[in-house]
């Protein structure tokens, strides 16, 4: 039987390094300033934290095979190896205090994208044996079951069956030439269902055709956390086959970070092909349709309102006016974090860190820096759009006793939907 | 002739009709062309009055006179007219009235009457041991052969001129007459160093009358240059150093900065590296001087000189490197990066094409 | 017979072609290697050209967020001022334009020398305080390599052998012009295998990652 070795691990490195990945470790000045924007680092204290001290496995495959110098070296016999005790050691830096949020690749004055070579450097990791085993776990019921949580169609009907019974409308399902795909995450079937409701009022209202496939439903893309895109490839292939399946145009993923950047940046370089749909994140969607006038809303809170920007949606994706436009729909007390948008700070719970258990300690340090963010500015209630976001959030505050619920936008959105005659 | 270097030198000055006011007034001088303070003038005054007028043997190799006509047609009559009367020169082909025979027979007595005391003056570089000794000959005797039996018996040496210090044009590459300084050959005696191309006459004659009121050699830097006169750098003591501090340039010999007499450095000036008096002693009797006439200073007082980069080019500008070096280099660079990245791209692809793609099962191998 | 003039020529002649060549070799190659391995075609859908964002970013990256900065002042800082003190004396000291107009066979105008002077010294003290700082703060003491001690002394060595010659405070000058040019020649000779690459690659590392943020619609 097959295993992962150290040399599978260095090809997969080897394969990894690219044009950009030289010129940022060329110009890497160790300034150390990407450590003051890593919430791992910051509340934790520890320089191990730093992140372009993550990358080191990396930078040495580089140095030693990809440049002139370092080929020099190795003839004399200076080049510095990875090594497995290497790589064991840096599979805490790698997964458990990293979530990819990108913010040290926003700042690095030399311009180095380091989440970059984080999710590079993943590849790696896997191919060598020392992928985090709740990520394993979770990796392979995304492939087993469709889920990385291990939950069912039958689950999500049980759900579906719910919300037409309160909606009294009907979710559709496998609606072929539909206008849109919806995608879900598990923790959103199981913590946040209300989600679903909310769609269905709110695209009933719009008058726009969905449909939920159950040939797939599953957004989340368990082999992008891990840093493998055998897996990751695997996924993103079931929900192009399903949308190719219901002859659909557009493809929507969830309030969800990670699962949208997956479909929507790296699906179709996983596939090695466009895709023949667009891909949306529900918020872009919601905007779209308040833009054209199609969602039509009344009142508005009146409670001081704050909202988290997901790293995956905000930075990583460039949607970051969208939900302010929503907000401004249907609340009247909104106040931003005070560094927001394309400079938010990380829940702490991303690229994988929720699913890998060994890293709860320094997920909730992360949490800390939110925290920060969230007593500057003290709001009544936190809005988000990513599930994952919400989970650490909720979790996160009730930690530290601060009763500020959080809830998801596009929920929000639908309370105040103006009622059909 | 030589009788008179019976005679102490202040008897022989006063033979010449020298007043004591006038002889005074000369050591006054002397003590400012040593670079002494004025109160040093009766001391001097009593040093000479005493002192024997030396022999002196003046030897020309490889040069062109010009230290020769320095000394002797500058601006300094008396002082200059009458160091003839400070030394006993004994021989020096330009200036001595004998010839032929006579004047070389001239040097030997010189040497045998004061063995031991007695100083050479060289002026000019010297085709080395391993040279064509033909290269430059007096009386049928290669320079060579000249200088290392003149200087045999010689008290010390004093090497006028850049081309007897240094080396000078003869020496500038690709030397064909394997030209040498005098310090090159000669090393068992002291060996002074008057470079400059030719040297201020009055460092000429401040330098011997050092020995004389002294006695012995002047201090000297690491180029065995009295540091008297070669202590200070042209830029230091230059009177258009505060443009240069200011960063007033001229451009070029006719732009309005070069009519305001600002700093040449950019014209080439070679005083920042340049050691030598000009500037404070200036020439033709303190009438003016290069930079002061509105040229760059050429660094003639400095080993290599006509080596050291284009008299018109600033002192920064490296000596051989142009362009070209740096396309060269730059398309060697760009083979050896390229032949590495097409290694390192082959091993790629060559890795891509035998890459296992990672399974649920190998994962799970480590649940 | 080797004297001060004889170095001085030395480091002017022969040493200036080597250090220059190998420089040349150095940081060609390691152009050739970063851009020889591409990159991987991508068949995401954009939202905006890269382009624009990455040119943008080439520029942008040079100011702190103030965020960083709030977080951050005394690398920002002392990092700014250093640099631009090294760049304004590398660049616009007489001398320096005069040697740059002899290789390239173009130059710009120059400073006066009291400005480039004045530049020398507070570079000199920030170079200082970079190293205090490296040697005292945990994340930098604990990510420094040898390398990055190696480049600060030899850039550091470059700053006051220059400074030291221009105000002539080592005898004879051609001993402390030799040395400064030494130095240079170092640095240049460590520049392309160090992190000095960072002075030509942070630029191209500055537009792949304004490519990548800006062709998802956030300007990096």
């Amino acid at each position: 039987m097959s295993e992962l070795t150290l040399e599978r691990g260095l090809a997969a490195f080897r394969a990894e390094i690219d044009a950009p990945t030289a010129a940022f470790f060329s110009s890497c000045v160790h300034c150390g300033l990407c450590a003051q924007s890593c919430p791992f680092y910051l509340e934790t204290g520890d320089p191990k934290y730093t992140p372009i001290l993550k990358l080191e496995p990396l930078r040495r495959v580089w140095e030693n095979e990809f440049t002139l110098w370092g080929r020099i070296k190795g003839r004399l016999g200076l080049q510095k190896p990875v090594t497995d005790e290497m790589l064991a050691e840096w599979e805490e830096l790698l997964y458990d205090s990293c979530s990819m949020c990108g913010r040290c690749s926003m700042v690095c004055p030399v311009g180095n994208d380091l989440a970059y070579m984080i999710r590079k450097t993943r590849e790696g990791m896997v191919q060598s044996g020392h992928a985090p085993e709740g990520l394993i776990a979770a990796a392979s019921r995304a492939i087993k079951t469709g889920s990385p949580m291990g939950l069912q169609w039958k689950t999500l009907a049980v759900q579906i069956q719910h919300v037409e019974s309160s909606s009294g409308l009907t979710v559709p399902v496998d609606q072929e030439g539909a206008e849109y795909l919806v995608l879900l995450s598990s923790m959103e079937i199981i913590n946040f269902p209300e989600y679903l409701e909310a769609i269905t009022k709110i695209f009933d209202h719009a008058g726009v055709t969905w449909t939920l496939s159950t040939q797939c439903f599953e957004a989340t893309n368990a082999g992008i956390q891990i840093g493998n895109k055998d897996i990751a490839a695997e996924l993103v292939e079931r929900v192009v086959a399903a949308a190719e399946t219901l002859r659909v145009s557009k493809v929507i993923s969830p309030e969800c970070g990670h699962a949208y950047t997956a479909i929507r940046w790296e699906g179709p370089n996983l596939i090695g092909r466009p895709y023949p749909f667009r891909v949306f994140h529900i918020i872009e969607v919601l905007d779209e349709l308040r833009a054209a006038g199609r969602i039509k809303t009344e009142g508005k809170e009146d409670d001081r309102l704050s909202m988290h920007d997901p790293c995956n949606l905000a930075r990583k994706s460039g949607v970051i006016q969208q939900q302010r436009n929503l907000m401004a729909l249907v609340a009247e007390n909104f106040v931003d974090l005070k560094e927001h948008g394309k400079y938010q700070w990380c829940c702490g719970a991303g690229g994988g860190v929720s699913s890998n258990e060994r890293a709860e300690e320094l997920k909730m340090a992360a949490f800390k820096r939110k925290k920060a963010q969230i007593e500057e500015v003290a709001p009544e209630r936190m809005v988000t759009m990513c599930a994952t976001c919400r989970t650490q959030l909720e979790e996160g505050l009730e930690a530290f006793n601060m009763e500020i619920p959080v809830v998801g936008l596009t929920e929000m959105i639908a309370e105040h939907l103006v009622e059909r005659d | 002739m030589r009788k008179r270097s019976d005679k102490t030198l202040g008897e022989s000055l006063r033979d010449h009709g020298l007043s004591r006011r006038g002889f005074l007034k000369l050591c006054a001088a002397t003590a400012s062309l040593m670079a002494l303070p004025p109160s040093m003038a009766p001391a001097i005054a009593a040093a000479l009055e005493q002192a024997r007028r030396p022999s002196v043997i003046w030897l020309s190799f490889q040069e062109c006179t010009g230290c020769t006509e320095s000394l002797t047609r500058a601006h300094a009559p008396t002082l200059e007219d009458l160091i003839f009367d400070f030394i006993s020169l004994d021989y020096h082909h330009t200036l001595q009235a004998a010839s032929g025979e006579a004047a070389e027979e001239a040097r030997l007595q010189a040497m045998e009457e004061n063995k031991g005391r007695y100083l050479v003056i060289v002026d000019g570089s010297i085709p080395g041991p391993d040279a064509n000794p033909g290269f430059s000959t007096v009386a049928g005797h290669s320079n060579y052969s000249i200088l290392m039996e003149t200087v045999e018996h010689a008290a010390a040496v004093i090497a006028v001129g850049t081309c007897a210090a240094f080396g000078g044009l003869p020496q500038a590459r690709p030397n064909p007459t394997g030209a040498m300084s005098v310090m090159d050959l000669v090393r068992d005696k002291p060996v002074i160093n008057v470079p400059g191309c030719p040297p201020i006459p009055m460092v000429i004659t401040g330098v011997v009358a050092h020995y004389l009121v002294f006695g012995r050699l002047p201090e000297l830097d690491g180029y065995g240059r009295p540091l008297a006169f070669y202590g200070q750098s042209i830029h230091d003591r230059c009177y258009r150093r505060p443009f240069y501090d200011k960063g007033l340039f001229a451009e070029s010999f006719d732009d309005e900065g070069a009519k305001l007499g600002w700093c040449l450095y950019r014209l080439g000036c070679k005083g920042p590296t340049t050691y030598n008096a000009c500037a404070t002693m200036k020439w033709n009797d303190g009438a003016s001087w290069p930079v002061e006439a509105g040229h760059p200073c050429l660094g003639c007082s400095e080993p290599k000189f006509w080596d050291a980069g284009g008299f018109y080019e600033p002192v920064s500008v490296p000596l051989t490197l142009g362009p070209g070096t740096l396309l060269g280099a730059g398309v060697v660079g760009a083979v050896a990066g390229g032949g590495l990245a097409t290694l390192a791209r082959k091993q790629r692809k060559e890795e891509a094409g035998t890459r296992q793609p990672v399974t649920v099962d190998e994962l799970e191998q480590k649940l | 017979m080797s004297g001060s003039m004889e170095f001085l020529l030395w480091t002017k002649g022969p040493l200036f072609d080597i250090a220059l060549a190998i420089f040349a070799i150095g940081l060609m190659a390691r152009l050739v290697e970063i851009f020889m391995l591409g990159r991987a075609h991508n068949y995401a859908e954009p939202r905006a050209h890269e382009w624009p964002a990455g040119l943008r970013t080439m520029l942008t990256r040079t100011i702190a967020d103030p965020g960083t900065f709030k977080r951050a002042p005394f690398n920002v800082v002392v990092g700014w001022i250093w640099h631009i003190g090294f760049l304004t004396a590398l660049l616009f000291f007489v001398p320096h334009v005069e040697l740059i107009r002899s290789v390239l066979g173009f130059a710009w105008p120059a400073l006066p020398n009291p400005l480039v002077d004045f530049a020398t010294a507070i570079t000199i003290l920030a170079l200082i305080a970079t190293l205090v700082h490296r040697l005292t703060h945990p994340v930098k003491r604990h990510i420094s390599t040898v390398e990055d001690y190696l480049v600060w002394a030899v850039v550091f060595m470059v700053v006051l052998t220059g400074y030291l010659a221009y105000h002539r405070l080592v005898e004879p000058y051609p001993l402390a012009l030799g040395m400064h040019i030494l130095s240079a020649e170092i640095l240049l000779v460590i520049l392309p295998f160090t992190k000095l690459t960072h002075i030509f690659t942070a630029f191209i590392a500055r537009w792949y990652n304004g490519a990548a943020f800006g062709r998802k619609g956030v300007q990096s």
